[in-house]
């Protein structure tokens, strides 16, 4: 069933179906295995559990192991969510036309469907699971990732993975309540990181892909404020990003092995913004751009391994004079 | 009196396929969400649900 877009000044942004008698639906149980963003998932969990081990807690594993999925599906749920609202700007744009709902593979109301079910499967149970703290925040995420970001700053205002990027933070924090049933300051550094962090990642997306955005009417900083201003937000989130992922060793959760990667990662992530910055036009200026979005990747996920293998795999070892 | 027969979509044996397939798959969530709750249940009792006067 083909889906249509209506991208007209002020319409309703939401996927709508050619007439047409009911049929029944024709998905693969793999496209509404893509509906959940599987990839975005699996970076929530990686985060969450981080969030889980940084504190020490005594759970049961059981208990979370099933906290740790129910995050994951709450995930899950709120990217489906972003699927079925978005699926008319996907449809339009080269990295996004092949999802389900724009393919035509699943009809926009069974993501929505679909997407309400988990959510609300998710929040019951993490809260029944393991307490309603953390049921709360993971109700929080997924209605900060849908409405105010997905349907309110996205298409609204430059600003909008700035503020949007709350959502994707605060698994570890989500992770940490669910193990403790309290929120520490170790949770909030992390979710302080990931939130640095995204801006940097995206922009440096957003600079290679502005014809995209642009043609989706989707007001990304480089389309508004123009790449070049993009380019300096970028080198100034950064130089604020890298200090930031030293707090760990100041606090004394991050060892010996999360300082050198969060050194040495920060001053790669500094090098190529400093890069990112300075080449402004032709295919230069793209490839520096991909390669800080590429490497961006890399540091988040460095920073957050050294820190699983310090406090899951014992490997935790002090740095003299660095920590209170 | 006659009733007509509702406008219905006749399935093409791909359609069928997947639908077979969907409906695995939520058998297999459902029996997984059984043994979950299971799970949960055991540790949230913990080793103290066998001391009690029988």
């Amino acid at each position: 069933m083909p889906l249509t877009a209506d991208l007209t000044a002020g319409a309703a942004p939401r996927a709508t179906l050619a007439a047409g008698p009911a049929r029944p639906s024709t998905g693969e149980v793999r496209d509404y295995v893509e509906l959940l963003k599987p990839r975005v998932m699996s970076l929530v969990v990686f985060t969450a559990l981080v969030g889980m081990l940084v504190t020490p807690s005594g759970t049961h594993p059981v208990i979370a192991a099933s906290s740790l999925l129910m995050i994951a599906i709450g995930a899950g749920a709120s990217g489906c969510l972003n699927m079925w609202w978005d699926a008319d700007i996907d449809a339009v744009m080269t990295r996004t036309v092949g999802r389900p709902i724009p393919a035509g593979k699943i009809r926009a109301e069974e993501a929505l469907a679909f997407g309400l079910f988990l959510s609300c499967a998710s929040v019951l149970l993490l809260g029944i699971i393991a307490n309603w703290l953390a049921a709360g925040l993971l109700a929080f995420t997924i209605v900060f990732y849908v409405v105010v970001y997905s349907m309110g700053l996205k298409r609204a205002t430059p600003q909008n993975i700035v503020i949007g990027g709350a959502a994707g933070a605060l698994p570890p924090v989500v992770g940490q309540a669910a193990v403790t049933g309290t929120v520490h300051l170790d949770s909030l550094v992390l979710f302080a990181i990931i939130f640095m962090w995204t801006p940097p990642h995206f922009w440096a997306l957003a600079l290679v892909k502005a014809g995209d955005y642009r043609q989706a009417g989707v007001p990304m900083l480089p389309n508004v404020a123009g790449p070049d201003a993009t380019r300096l937000q970028i080198l100034l989130y950064t130089l604020v990003l890298v200090p930031l992922g030293l707090v760990p060793t100041w606090l004394g959760f991050g060892g010996l092995a999360y300082t050198v990667v969060a050194t040495l990662g920060g001053l790669a992530m500094i090098a190529l913004a400093v890069k990112v910055y300075r080449r402004r036009a032709g295919r230069e200026a793209d490839r520096a751009a991909m390669e800080l979005f590429a490497f961006s990747i890399l540091y988040l996920f460095l920073l957050f391994a050294a820190l699983l293998a310090e406090h899951g795999l014992g490997l935790w070892r002090n740095v003299p004079g660095l920590s209170l | 009196m006659t009733l007509e027969e509702p406008e219905r979509h006749k399935l093409s044996p791909e359609e069928v396929r997947r639908r077979r397939t969907r409906s695995i798959a939520i058998a297999l969530a459902l029996g997984f969400m059984v043994l979950l709750f299971y799970a949960v249940t055991i540790a949230k009792l913990g080793p103290q649900v066998l001391n009690r006067p029988l």
